[in-house]
Parts: C-alpha cells; sequence; structure tokens
C-alpha cells in the first residue's frame, strides 16, 4: 500500500472487521487512523460494541447478529476514502513531570552511554520534544508515544525486568511510554512520574487517548512527592 | 443479602458480559470464558443478560446463603448438593436460608456458571463487574474468590424465571477434544501458503501454562512468511496469534488489549464457549469454514438461547 490513500478492510473472525491504513509508524498515517477511529464511533451504528484504533489500523467489533452489516461496511468505506487528515494535533499538549535518574530511571545512564552523551543531555533531549500518542494497549493506560530522537532511541532489554513500578518512563526504540501499573517490562527506564497515567477511582481515569499531544518537564526528586499529593 | 464463601474452589471469579468499549484506552474486556452457559445461567433464574455469576473453574465453591435465592448452574457438568441432597444442573432451585450449596466431581467440561437470582451485585470498574485477574481489576479487589468473602446479592427482577428444566447444556460439551472452526484472518498472509493446511493437518494440545487470557498450543508448527512481528494492532477474542515460535497462541477471555505478532485465524463466535470448556492437557482439532456457516451456527445457538430468555406465556 504504497499510496497514502490506499487502505483495506480485513476481516477477524465474523465479529470484527479490521481496517488497515499504511504499514508503518507514521504521525501522518496514525492521524488518519484516529481520525477514522473518531468518525465510526460518532456513527454510532447499533450493534457496535468497540472501536480501537492502533497504530494504522483500526479493529471495528460488532455483534454479528444484532449489526447493519451492509450499513456498517459501507460507513467504513466512506470513511476510509476521505482525504488525509494532517497530523496537527490541535489540542494543547499534556505535559508530565518526570523525575529523572537515580533509582527512578535505572537505565538512564545506559542510554546515556548508548547515546554517546551525558545523562542530562538525555534529559534535554527526551523532554524537548512533543510526542504524540499513537495508540493506548498492553495494559489499561500504556501510551505507545513518539517518535524518540534517533540518538536516546536505545532498543528494549532482551531480557524484560519482572517488575517495573508504576509510573516509570521508559524507552523502546523510537517509541517512549509510562507504565500505568505494576507488570513485567522490557524498556529502558530513564524515570518516574508522580502522574498515574491510568486510575479507575478517579473521574477521568485515564491521563491519554490515541492522538493527544505529550510533553515532559524535569522535576526534582523533593518535587515528587508534593506532585504526587496534588494528583 | 449476602452470600458467604465457605470453600472457594480452584478459581472462582465473578462476571458479568464483559468490560466492553474500553479497549481503546487498554483496558480489557476479560468476561466468561464460555459465554453461552453464562448467559443461560442467568436465563434459568430470570436475570438481566447483563447479570453477574459466578465462573468456577475445574473444583467448585462450598457456599451459604443468608436468604432464599433461586440459582441455576449451566455449562460445566458438576455433582451438586445443597444440604446433602443431590441438585441437577440447567435447572433453577431454590436455595433456602441458611443451607449450605456444596459442588462436587465433575464430570465433564471445565468451567460452570452459578446464576443467583438478582445478580452479584459487587459495585462495578469501568461499568462491569468482570474480573480481570492479571490488572487485578473487577469482581473482589480483582482477584479470585476466597475463603470468608461475602458477595452482595442484587433484588431478583420482576421477570419471570424459566420454567425450562434442560436436558443439556447448550454448548456441547467437550470430553477434553474439541473440534473448534476458525475463519482465516486477520493476517492469513503473513504465513507461508501451507500454513492454514497444516493448522488443520494435526491436533494441537493445550499447554499447562494455559489461563483464562489465553492457551498456549504445541502441534504443527507454523511458517511466517514475512517475519513473527507485525506493527502492534487489536487482539480479537478467539484470535490465533503466532510468535516466532511457530506454535500458535489461543487468545481468550483476559487477553490484551493488542499485540504485535501474526495472527493466522479466528475462532468463530459460535465455538468460543466450547473453546472455553477446555483446559490444560486437551485437544483442539482446528478446521476452517465458511463465514455462512459461522453466521449458521450463530443464529442456531442464539434461537436455543431465545428460547429459554422468552418461553412461551
Amino acid at each position: 500500500m504504497k499510496d497514502a490513500n490506499r487502505w483495506r478492510i480485513v476481516p477477524a473472525g465474523d465479529s470484527a472487521l479490521v481496517v488497515e491504513f499504511e504499514e508503518r509508524i507514521d504521525p501522518i498515517v496514525n492521524a488518519r487512523t484516529v481520525a477514522f477511529a473518531d468518525a465510526v464511533q460518532a456513527a454510532n451504528i447499533s450493534g457496535v460494541r468497540d472501536v480501537v484504533p492502533s497504530f494504522r489500523s483500526v479493529a471495528v467489533y460488532f455483534d454479528p447478529l444484532r449489526t447493519p452489516y451492509d450499513r456498517l461496511v459501507a460507513k467504513l468505506e466512506e470513511e476510509a476514502a476521505r482525504p488525509i487528515a494532517d497530523a496537527t494535533i490541535n489540542r494543547d499538549p499534556i505535559r508530565i513531570p518526570v523525575c529523572y535518574g537515580g533509582d527512578f530511571g535505572p537505565d538512564l545512564s545506559h542510554v546515556a552511554a548508548f547515546a554517546k552523551m551525558s545523562e542530562a543531555d538525555v534529559v534535554r533531549v527526551h523532554t524537548s520534544a512533543t510526542y504524540r500518542v499513537f495508540m493506548v494497549g498492553f495494559v489499561a493506560g500504556f501510551a505507545y508515544m513518539g517518535i524518540v530522537d534517533q540518538r536516546i532511541a536505545m532498543p528494549r532489554h532482551s531480557t524484560p525486568r519482572v517488575r517495573v513500578p508504576l509510573g516509570t518512563v521508559g524507552i523502546a526504540g523510537v517509541q517512549t511510554g509510562i507504565y500505568p501499573a505494576e507488570t513485567p517490562g522490557g524498556w529502558q527506564l530513564i524515570g518516574r512520574t508522580p502522574v498515574k497515567p491510568f486510575d479507575a477511582a478517579r473521574a477521568e481515569p485515564f491521563l491519554m487517548k490515541a492522538g493527544d499531544a505529550v510533553q515532559f518537564y524535569a522535576i526534582e526528586r523533593s518535587e515528587f512527592g508534593s506532585l504526587k499529593s496534588e494528583v | 443479602m449476602n452470600v458467604r464463601v465457605i470453600k472457594p474452589g480452584m478459581l472462582t471469579t465473578i462476571q458479568d458480559r464483559g468490560r466492553w468499549g474500553l479497549q481503546s484506552r487498554g483496558v480489557p474486556v476479560a468476561g466468561p470464558m464460555d459465554p453461552v452457559s453464562h448467559r443461560l445461567a442467568n436465563a434459568l433464574v430470570g436475570n438481566d443478560v447483563d447479570a453477574a455469576t459466578l465462573e468456577i473453574t475445574l473444583l467448585g465453591p462450598e457456599l451459604e446463603f443468608e436468604a432464599e435465592r433461586v440459582v441455576a448452574v449451566a455449562g460445566a457438568e458438576f455433582e451438586m448438593t445443597l444440604d446433602n441432597r443431590p441438585v441437577p444442573m440447567h435447572a433453577p432451585f431454590i436455595v433456602s436460608a441458611e443451607s449450605r450449596f456444596r459442588f462436587g466431581a465433575r464430570r465433564r467440561g471445565v468451567r460452570a456458571y452459578l446464576a443467583i437470582a438478582g445478580g452479584i451485585a459487587i459495585p462495578p470498574t469501568l461499568g462491569s463487574r468482570s474480573t480481570h485477574l492479571i490488572s487485578a481489576m473487577g469482581g473482589v479487589d480483582g482477584r479470585a474468590l476466597k475463603a470468608g468473602d461475602r458477595l452482595p446479592i442484587g433484588d431478583p427482577s420482576r421477570g419471570r424465571r424459566s420454567a425450562i428444566a434442560l436436558s443439556e447444556s447448550v454448548v456441547p460439551l467437550p470430553d477434553h477434544h474439541a473440534r473448534i472452526r476458525v475463519l482465516p484472518g486477520p493476517q492469513a498472509d503473513y504465513f507461508t501458503a501451507d500454513a492454514l493446511d497444516l493448522l488443520q493437518s494435526r491436533l494441537y494440545v493445550i499447554g499447562q501454562n494455559s489461563d483464562r487470557m489465553g492457551f498456549r498450543l504445541d502441534g504443527p508448527r507454523l511458517t511466517h512468511a514475512r517475519g513473527a512481528d507485525i506493527i502492534s494492532d487489536a487482539t480479537p477474542l478467539g484470535v490465533l496469534q503466532v510468535p516466532a515460535s511457530g506454535q500458535p497462541i489461543l487468545l481468550m477471555a483476559d487477553r490484551q488489549t493488542s499485540g504485535g505478532y501474526p495472527k493466522i485465524a479466528t475462532v468463530i463466535s459460535a465455538d468460543i464457549s466450547v473453546a472455553g470448556q477446555l483446559g490444560p492437557g486437551d485437544t483442539i482439532e482446528f478446521a476452517v469454514c465458511e463465514p455462512r456457516e459461522a453466521m449458521a451456527a450463530l443464529i442456531a445457538q442464539e434461537r436455543a438461547l431465545m428460547a429459554i430468555e422468552l418461553p412461551e406465556p
């Protein structure tokens, strides 16, 4: 699918259709993917149970006995054929405080060695970009963000850690993300945020959604506790 | 009114139809492994389709009821007793106040569903009471039941319960083996041309490290034609994802919302419940079918359920 306007609809069993756009991780392809998912969701077609965008495709889950299938397919075709949106993000960036290094970011020194720069420069590079949330998946509230500057884009560990604490900020190649729960994880861990990406008890449980813009800013260890009590 | 857990059984969890609508935020659906038997149990006691039941795995619990309620059990066949007197599967019966309800020997299948009129009324999390074990969400503190738990039960609806006592389950209970139908895709083209034939050529054995998340299968090795990595995308219920080992993993109720392995085929909706009645050591024969057959099987299943949910006046 070289032409940016190309797309295809692939069935996944009898109760899901996957609409695929270009096969690459790219802000413009992802912007189109997210806009498509929003449009399908807004169409509110009866029987549709979930609309799930990822990097370059959207899964539409439906109840095959309670969905007007032809109408669903017609709507997917109509929306998929729309001209590409640009990757501009209209919403203000979500600003996330991060305490880098130390025991919060045990891999910061490795990333610095990989990038052949100081730890402070790694922090500067990581905080200077505005990242796009390409998709949310893996566990509740885990946002896959990019694109990380090539210089600090260290690949993930070959053997994942058994336990990564909640709020840990990591890098995996050109992706960056925050662990929203304590889970195993193979990303390079560079810092930790006191902000919870997911909290089921909060009025808005999710901090981020696909298509959002995110900026990180560095905080001191002494600020970590006070920020935590505010959120 | 509460139900008190005397013995929890091996793995007993609270499940409703699942946490739908939030997969775009990474929230797994969870829900019953055998959705048909879950729905049947609710229908037999006159519950709403959204009511939560207990999913019972291999070894059942022992429960004490504070007040009288109508209950029904569907799915895997267990011997059950109420104050030491036997009670039937697939039929509503009354549990009186202070009486003990016990599960005994299991004859067939892996998972049974216990519905109580009024449903299990724990507070929902993100719109659902389903327990997701890995992320500790829903149910009782996101975990399986343990001795001493008290489960609040809702008020029974005024809807009539079914008068029907079924001779057997709507789900054909497998005896350690099942033929499971699949539709190719969504990424069948990521495999060599013979992969779908290989998938159907011999039995797959469900591995010991299989659970509500998925069944690790051991059988004919499938070969990728375009590498074992894809750009991560959504992982539907019943999909067969194939990591670099070439051994497929059948994704079930507690699956993650997305994954990075190519997916060769997807189990048809009508056969999900049969798969949910299998466990480690059991075998699967996969059979590719046509979409028309998938729909016909689903409609037949729906008819059987609706006959119980809407009994003739």
